[in-house]
């Protein structure tokens, strides 16, 4: 158990110095974005693995919970005068309660029929978020101010000082989405460290074998439910300030399932293998923008063939892998 | 009042009965794999658009549906094959992104092959509608409700008659015990997979002249094809007709009493409400979970 | 295997890198137009005629000799309809492909989603969607070539006013296109005393929409219906029409102004209304009309090189190259605060949409009256004024 600890503190460290090494390698603000957007989006993935990696239940809705985020947030700060932080967090709590709502019945649910609840469940966020015109801006979306911290604003267009460095706009929302993602892999994994993390790893194991020892798994289920949304809101709240514009689309049922790819690509239960699987969705169709018409093909088949050859995820692959290379020197000295 | 009453029960019914159709095709494909198969949609597009392209250059109509049957038979085969049997030990998610990569790959190619267009196929009779009762009902739509019918007799002869039949609900029920009886569970797969595709893909041959069709077809019908699964109980033929009907039914009505604006918003709080009251769906087994 | 995959499409990006570096080098200096356009996904029926348009035009101009002795050079992304992706693309475009102006964005998401960034770089940026919240507002930066929704409705209800229906029903699909054209609608009918009896909508992949239309009927004093909305479903709704046998008179908007929604809906488009560019009926054109030429040309141009129908959508985009090369042209460089001030103050430039005059309060520079009022008669256009 403390070997598992220390595994994941070295995972900690190893991508706080990845997310504070990269801009040695990149200076162009477009590359900058795309790392914020990744780093958002990668915080979602984290809570969802929670919930999929962790307690086994699948949900192919959890885009909705993060457009809910994005558009509480974007509509207190816009329309209500609000300040970013507490419409986040006024956000984050009123997402949770959602989920703890609809989360008792529908995980009493199992398989793929709770798959088919949790995507009528984006669903329907999805169709309201569309249709409340009046509210949201309908399908074309909505505008959404920026950032702020107590009055000081965090734009991708202006200028900061950070320990008497002059830095771009686009370097300290990268930043701070950095420092976003570690925190929240920090939260997750001593979540995971934590009794109710082990509680949830029974559930994952043996849901029935789980409760006969005595684990109340429905309270363990809703508990994680809950968390993995308020982490989707949260993310897509900051997401929604970052963009400065939203659609329906962060709600949709398509995102849902690039979230839960993301997880399953990256390697389910692993915490950086999930971030591992949001960088590459996220950056493949950049790299595939090049062959145009090609992309669909390419894009369909690298993930179908990813997941043939590497059911287990990239990151629980690659370390396998290591591993046995390894055992197999090893063996070869002796 | 009546007259818009059947209106909406005709409009529901055509709808309903595409869902049906499609909800077979995952249930075959579930009851031998336990794989929720989203490229099943892909299968009704490809019935349509070869179709639809095949009669362009020249083909009769007839050999063109036949070939696009086949076509997409083959594919389902090709899906099992090549996606599903080398990944036999992943996880069920696992394969469920698999399919859902294989998905996005054979749109890709439809999109390569056959352009992004919409296309139309013409009324397989007159385009005549029928009046009743001050009701009108397309003709093809009698089309898609006497294939629809015709195919789940067949799929009911071949479960309780023939052997192949009562080989694949063996494999779904007990693998390891199917093969200890002598069956070939990977043979068995295969044609899970292949009766899905031909199933899938006439079925996209008869609507296609309500819909039109187009190389993204597939996505949505085959998420709602999903849904009438769900309604109806993953796995249970039966289930998926009444639950694809049920959700044309619902769709219709409340577009028609309700708000247009939410109906799919209303189809899918049903689902909910189902599951709520019975978490297997209309027809769903009660099974006990082995530990 | 994602690997090598991965390997070998960058190995591909850094040769094609190389060489455009090399070619530019040769050409010197070319003027680089960038683009993001829903080529695939649910808008492609825009995009993708625009991005053949854009193609097809500048190998023309540059076989032509360019612009301001300079080649002009295309960047383009598809965005699918997503708006996060055109955001994306956008900063690509400004930021690491640095071109010169961008003339893109099919739907009115994707635009707006771009122009919190267009804004801030201070690029110009022609839009090739339609609702009215693109340059209403005025946005500095931002320009656009298609007539707005509003005088789409405007035109609509002002044909439906001279024939005398002034209860009307309507029926709109759930995108952007046909929620803000029915947004539109309702406010533009307020205006002009019509009122809005029955309003439906369905969703852009329903397939079926005789429900709506059973609703909108049951209301017998709905005189004449009218269908927002854009993609396959208009052409559904009007099958569902003739079905039903509907006999009040029936409009469309313009999101269907093309060959290819009287191929979808066949017989039943009969007698329909629609409001649409000249582009439809070039030859209905008197001779004394400026456009006629422009519309002839561009209609020949595009049916030969693609041997496919020429559609409205990607006259937007022949009329955002042709503005933007106009103020290039006029502004003498590629200094992007000159060509935006030449693009403001660009005056009768005769576009295949319609006639822009430009001004600083005005940066669509259209009026309704460049929308013609067309029916559909023996399965064809008919120009009705």
């Amino acid at each position: 158990m403390a070997q598992l600890a220390n595994f994941r503190l070295k995972g900690l460290l190893l991508l706080a110095i990845v997310v504070f090494a990269l801009p040695l390698f990149i200076s162009n603000p477009f590359h900058y974005g795309l790392a914020t957007q990744i780093a958002l989006i990668a915080g979602a993935v984290v809570g969802l693995n929670l919930l999929v990696g962790f307690a086994g239940q699948i949900s192919l809705g959890h885009a909705g919970f993060f457009g809910l985020g994005a558009y509480f947030s974007g509509i207190m700060t816009s329309n209500y005068g609000w300040s970013a932080v507490p419409a986040l967090l006024v956000g984050a709590v009123g997402v949770g309660l959602i989920a703890w709502v609809v989360g008792r019945p529908i995980l009493r649910l199992k398989g793929h029929y709770l798959s088919m609840a949790t995507l009528a469940v984006g669903f329907i966020i999805a169709i309201i978020l569309n249709n409340e015109r009046a509210l949201t801006g309908g399908p074309d979306g909505m505008p959404v101010p920026s950032f702020d911290v107590f009055g000081w604003e965090l734009s991708p267009f202006n200028q900061y000082s950070l320990l008497g460095v002059e830095i771009s706009g686009d370097l300290a929302w990268y930043l701070f989405a950095g420092v976003v993602l570690l925190v929240a892999v920090w939260l997750a994994q001593n979540l995971i460290d934590s009794p109710i993390g082990r509680a949830l790893r029974s559930v994952h194991g043996s849901e029935v074998a789980a409760s006969v020892v005595g684990v109340d798994t429905a309270k363990y289920k809703s508990l994680v439910f809950v968390i993995s949304a308020i982490y989707a809101s949260v993310m897509g709240a900051l997401y929604g300030h970052f963009q400065g514009f939203i659609t329906p689309s962060v709600a949709s049922f398509d995102f849902s399932i690039l979230l839960i790819t993301m997880v399953v690509l990256g390697g389910m239960g692993s915490t950086i293998g999930v971030i591992i699987g949001a960088v590459v969705l996220e950056l493949l169709p950049q790299v595939l923008a090049d062959f145009q018409e090609m992309e669909m093909v390419l894009f369909g088949l690298i993930l179908m063939l990813t997941m043939i050859f590497m059911p287990k995820g990239l990151l629980p692959t690659a370390a396998g892998f290591w591993a046995k290379r390894r055992a197999q020197t090893a063996g070869g000295k002796a | 009042m009546f007259s818009e009453f059947l209106q909406y029960l005709f409009t529901g019914i055509t709808i309903g009965a595409t869902y049906a159709l499609i909800a077979l095709g995952f249930t075959l494909i579930y009851n031998a794999s336990h794989v929720i198969n989203f490229a099943q949609g892909e299968f009704l597009m490809i019935g349509g658009m070869a179709t639809v392209s095949l009669t362009a250059m020249g083909v009769p109509m007839l050999l063109a549906i036949i070939l696009a049957v086949v076509l997409a038979g083959v594919l389902g085969i090709a899906l099992q094959r090549l996606a599903i049997a080398p990944a036999k030990n992943a996880d069920v998610v696992t394969l469920i992104i698999i399919t859902i990569g294989a998905s996005i790959f054979i749109r890709g190619l439809a999109q390569l092959v056959w352009g992004k267009e919409y296309h139309v196929m013409a009324n397989f009779s007159s385009d005549e509608p029928i009046q009743i009762f001050g009701a009108v009902l397309n003709s093809q739509s009698l089309w898609v409700l006497g294939v629809g019918a015709v195919l789940v007799a067949i799929l009911v002869y071949f479960f309780t008659r023939t052997l192949t039949g009562k080989a694949i609900l063996a494999t779904s029920m007990n693998k390891d015990a199917a093969r200890l009886v002598g069956i070939r569970t990977q043979m068995v797969l295969m044609l899970a997979f292949m009766v899905s595709a031909l199933l899938g893909s006439i079925a996209g041959v008869v609507v296609a002249p309500i819909t039109f069709t187009s190389y993204d077809i597939g996505i949505i019908l085959g998420l709602k094809g999903f849904v009438a699964a769900a309604i109806g109980g993953l796995g249970n033929g039966m289930g998926a007709v009444v639950g694809g009907l049920a959700l044309g039914v619902v769709e219709a009505m409340s577009a028609g009493y309700l708000s247009s604006d939410y109906k799919d918003a209303v189809a899918f709080s049903m689902i909910l409400v189902v599951l709520f009251f019975m978490p297997r769906g209309l027809f769903g087994a009660k099974v006990v979970e082995r530990v | 295997m994602l690997k090598t995959m991965m390997r070998r499409a960058s190995k591909v990006a850094t040769v094609a890198a190389a060489g455009l570096l090399a070619m530019s080098v040769q050409a010197a200096d070319p003027i680089r137009i960038g683009s993001f356009l829903s080529v695939t996904g649910p808008a492609s029926f825009l995009g993708d005629p625009e991005l053949k348009t854009l193609e097809m035009y500048v190998d023309k101009i540059n076989e032509d000799g360019g612009v301001i002795g300079r080649p002009l050079e295309l960047v383009h992304y598809d965005d699918a309809g997503n708006a996060s992706n055109a955001r994306n693309f956008a900063s690509r475009l400004i930021r690491s492909d640095r071109v010169d102006i961008i003339v893109g964005g099919s739907t009115t998401g994707a635009t707006m989603a771009a122009v919190p960034m267009v804004e801030q770089a201070k690029i110009p940026f022609i839009s090739l969607a339609g609702a009215v919240v693109i340059t209403t507002p005025v946005k500095k930066w931002v320009f656009k070539t298609p007539q707005s929704d509003r005088m789409a409705a405007e035109r609509v209800l002002a044909d439906m006013k001279s024939r005398g229906l002034t209860k009307i029903g309507l029926i709109s699909g759930t995108g952007g296109f046909g929620s803000s054209g029915r947004e539109q609608t309702l406010a533009v009918a307020k205006e002009m005393g019509i009122e809005i009896l029955a309003d439906e909508t369905y969703s852009g992949s329903d397939t079926d929409m005789t429900a709506q239309l059973t609703s909108i009927r049951s209301n017998k004093d709905v005189q004449a219906i009218l269908n927002f909305g854009f993609g396959q479903g208009p052409a559904i709704v009007t099958r569902n029409y003739a079905q039903l046998g509907i006999k009040r008179p029936f409009y469309q908007s313009h999101g269907v102004a093309s060959d290819g929604f009287l191929e979808l809906a066949g017989s039943s488009a009969e007698g329909l209304r629609l409001p649409a560019s000249p582009l439809l009926v070039p030859d209905s054109l008197p001779d004394s009309d400026p456009q006629k030429a422009v519309v002839q040309a561009y209609k020949s141009d595009y049916e030969a090189r693609w041997n496919a129908k020429v559609s409205t959508f990607g006259a937007y985009a022949y009329d955002g190259l042709m503005l933007a090369v106009a103020a290039i042209e006029k502004a003498g460089s590629t200094d992007k605060a000159a060509v935006r001030d030449a693009l403001e103050s660009i005056q009768g430039h005769v576009g295949v949409t319609g006639t822009f005059n430009m001004s600083p309060d005005d940066h669509n520079g259209l009026t309704a009256d460049s929308f013609r009022i067309l029916e559909v008669h023996n399965g064809g256009w008919k120009l009705v004024n």
